[in-house]
């Protein structure tokens, strides 16, 4: 038996800071821990600030989730204050919110996760040729085309947000911006265009046709577009084996409108879904550099170790679902919406295959629900309403970040906040070990990976942390 | 050129804000400039080791260091130990590193406010006790001492901003890789003036609000927001208004208030950032170039002499009376 230890960071092409430390027996990951190693505070400058702060505050503890951040603290001001935007309001809300979502789909898959594959280690492979023209970082015509595309596609933040990221246009009572019919006009043919591109070079098909894909196996043989090439290396290197999850997944629900959500809300395990147990969430601090024990968010603390004791290891807090860690993100949010193909990726393991997959399958799903919020703005409506800020109340945003489930807990005392609690989706999914001992669930899918000889930074490691697309700023804010 | 991009305690806000630049694309601009990056976190190929032997590599002076772009503020604590930003992989912290490498660089450039000034970093009690590059706050004196100047004699250039144009990104990279860059080519506190020169004001298109002080009451109306809203665009640096942002945008074009993003301490105005704070009825902070009588005289005048059609607009959410037609003369 061989064993050694590695520790692989910098960790780039994820959004922000991470460590992970593996124990390596026999070529393969036996253990790992996952350390978020950037600490700034958020929760604590939140404290004894006027409630409308939190618009301007919260979203930039990420640049890349920044609209998700807004829409949380716009919902949970709003449960404080008892204030429901306005239908369209909320219609306007979920496109500027989807957009966001969207983009990060793209960056994630064309920047942050496919340059892998253009590694020299795949030379040999009959994709690889075609991957290194469209992938390489910076260069690909692929990366140029998306990051195109993307600047294209934010317009209509321009637009309706003024602009992106860090924007003040999500309000509890609706949006910032009246479009007017014209401007209705303009988003639907930013959308054509974003469409265009889509069908074009990412599936090279329409998306209808990608969609309705209903198993793993015909996901599999799909060959076209760039989803094609990275597909063919799915097949080649097994990437549904690899990274596995524990098949218990979380959605607070993304883009909440008048007669539901876009993507419903639900809670996914051994095979069934049911509902959420928001008063079962706590975030476990044992292995967490925070001083404290183990709390309900709407109660929760952040009280930083400066001593940063020896038997913790990350400034992420460990949250917990009825004591278990579940996983969230497209594949969870697909899963728990019912579709067919994600129910499959996720019965088959809910590995590397199965986390893309999801996303490009969740690419084309919202970009058939912006094209149907486009359609349906009504510029006679009303996009906000009005309404004030109590003196005490307390209030709960739970939104779906592209990276998973984001909830803001906040109490409001003698008109100013009095506590705020965030729990972001890179939370939940790269939170470190418990008080039991249970792993993350990025610990528990390194487990098992193969790690070739010689390599100091495995690519099995690499492929199952991006394919989580982690967002390490949001993690401990 | 040499370009190495570091992430420090910020939010990334910025690098995505960079890879919204329209023609040409972020990657063919930075190319067309030859600036070749030697390594970014969010866009590289290179993780881990491969990283690890680079940046040992650039400090021991092996590979030259042309641009040094900081993005984030530098997080000091806890103890003044750094720990609570590792560079990781390294066992040093962020501002470890940063101390190492910005000697070493030709020029080095705080990307948004953040790595300028301690930026949203350093807001309320200043929980990791984050700090700029080269500023505390609106105190010469950051992570670097006063007297920090690159090899051409610059101090660190601020590309202010929360997060920053693109524009303003890339078109200093190009003019320092250019060597067009000079030290009057920088405001007060060393953001370049080809945006510094320009106030938020300049080109909003709620003008013709300001000008009759004809204002918003709430979010969501067309007014001004200067006198009840928080708006400080009058006042604050930035082209916003006159290069629009993702395509046609910008914050007051959006619809909510300027709130000087591009200012050090701009994190902690104190006051709520949509609430105008007000002295007797009369909002503190008018514009900071014109005498504070003659502001009130004109804005009563203006006030008086709103036309009806700019004040029914100003506190609607869209526009319910059109201009008046202007009919040639016979």
């Amino acid at each position: 038996m061989s064993a050694a230890k590695l520790v692989v960071g910098p960790f780039n092409r994820v959004e922000g800071d991470l460590e992970v430390h593996l124990e390596i027996t026999d070529g393969s990951v036996a253990k790992a821990r996952v350390n978020a190693p950037l600490y700034r505070g958020f929760e604590r400058m939140l404290t004894g600030r006027d409630p409308r702060d939190a618009l301007t505050i919260t979203p930039r503890i990420c640049g890349i989730c920044s609209i998700s951040q807004s829409a949380a603290a716009a919902r949970a001001l709003g449960d404080a204050m008892g204030l429901a935007p306005t239908p369209q309001g909320a219609q306007m809300a979920a496109l500027i919110h989807a957009v966001e979502n969207v983009s990060d789909h793209l960056t994630h898959f064309y920047l942050f996760f496919m340059p892998d594959f253009t590694r020299p280690a795949y030379a040999g492979h009959d994709w690889h040729d075609a991957v290194i023209q469209r992938f390489t970082a910076m260069e690909g015509s692929g990366a140029r085309r998306a990051v195109e595309a993307r600047a294209q596609l934010i317009h209509i933040l321009g637009l309706m947000a003024g602009k992106w990221p860090h924007v003040l246009a999500i309000q509890p009572g609706g949006v910032t911006r009246t479009p007017t019919g014209a401007e209705r006009m303009r988003i639907i043919a930013t959308l054509r265009g974003f469409r265009r591109f889509l069908e074009a070079d990412l599936f090279g098909a329409s998306l209808e046709e990608f969609m309705t894909l209903p198993s793993q196996d015909a996901l599999l043989s799909w060959d076209r577009g760039d989803a094609g090439l990275f597909l063919r290396a799915a097949v080649s290197l097994d990437l549904a084996d690899m990274g596995r999850g524990a098949g218990r997944y979380l959605s607070f629900g993304a883009y909440p409108l008048d007669h539901g959500f876009g993507f419903a809300r639900g809670l996914w395990q051994e095979g069934a879904l049911g509902e959420v147990p928001l008063d079962a969430i706590a975030e476990d601090v044992s292995h967490a550099w925070m001083l404290g024990t183990a709390l309900h968010p709407a109660e929760g603390l952040t009280e930083p170790d400066h001593e940063m004791r020896d038997q913790a290891y990350s400034w992420c807090k460990a949250p917990r679902l009825a004591g278990l860690p579940v996983e969230c993100g497209a594949l969870a949010r697909q899963v728990i919406d019912g579709h067919p193909l994600a129910r499959d990726l996720a019965a088959q393991g809910g590995g590397v295959l199965a986390r893309v997959g999801a996303r490009l399958l969740e690419i084309a799903r919202t970009q058939i629900l912006m094209e149907r919020l486009a359609q349906e703005i009504d510029p006679a409506a009303r996009f906000m309403a009005q309404g004030n800020i109590p003196a005490e109340g307390a209030g709960v945003g739970l939104v779906e970040a592209a990276r998973g489930a984001l909830g803001h807990w906040l109490r409001i005392e003698g008109g100013r906040i009095a506590s705020y609690q965030i729990i972001a989706p890179t939370t939940w999914n790269f939170s470190p070990r418990d008080e039991g001992g249970q792993p993350g669930p990025l610990e528990a899918a390194l487990v098992g990976a193969k790690v070739r000889t010689g390599e100091d930074t495995p690519l099995a490691v690499q492929h199952i942390v991006r394919s989580f697309d982690p967002c390490m700023v949001c993690t401990v804010h | 050129m040499n370009l190495l991009w570091l992430q420090a305690s910020g939010c990334g806000g910025c690098t995505m804000s960079l890879l919204c630049a329209e023609n040409p694309n972020v990657f063919d601009t930075l190319t067309g400039a030859g600036i070749r990056v030697l390594w970014h976190p969010a866009l590289s190929l290179d993780s881990g080791a491969e990283v690890r032997r680079l940046l040992d590599r650039i400090a021991a002076g092996e590979i030259a260091l042309d641009l040094l772009c900081i993005e984030g503020a530098i997080a000091r604590g806890p103890k003044n130990s750094g720990r609570f930003q590792m560079l990781t992989g390294t066992g040093r912290s962020m501002m470890d590193w940063v101390q190492d490498l910005a000697p070493r660089a030709r020029h080095v450039i705080a990307v948004g406010s953040c790595a300028a000034f301690g930026g949203v970093t350093s807001a309320g009690d200043n929980p990791s006790d984050a700090v700029g590059l080269q500023y505390e706050g609106s105190h010469l004196g950051g992570l670097l001492p006063p007297g920090f100047r690159d090899p051409t004699g610059l101090p660190v250039i601020n590309v202010a901003g929360c997060p920053t144009h693109p524009g303003w990104v890339l078109e200093t990279l190009m003019l320092l890789a250019a060597g067009a860059m000079r030290a009057p080519d920088l405001d007060g506190y060393a953001r370049p003036r080809f945006f510094a020169d320009h106030l938020v004001h300049h080109g909003c298109p709620k003008n013709e609000f300001y000008e009759y002080k004809a204002s918003a009451r709430s979010l969501s109306d067309m007014g001004c927001m200067m006198e009840h809203l928080g708006c400080i665009g009058t006042q604050a640096v930035g082209d916003c208004n006159i290069r629009p942002w993702n395509g046609s945008g910008s914050c007051t074009s959006g619809g909510y208030p300027c709130i000087n993003c591009t200012a050090p301490e701009f994190e902690n105005p104190r006051h709520a950032f949509t609430q105008t704070p007000k002295l007797a009825g009369i909002p503190v902070g008018l514009p900071t170039d014109m005498p504070k009588a003659w502001f009130m005289a004109l804005a009563s005048l203006s006030k008086a002499a709103t036309p009806e059609r700019i004040a029914r607009n100003a506190v609607s959410d869209r526009v319910d009376v059109p201009p008046t037609l202007r009919k040639p003369r016979p």
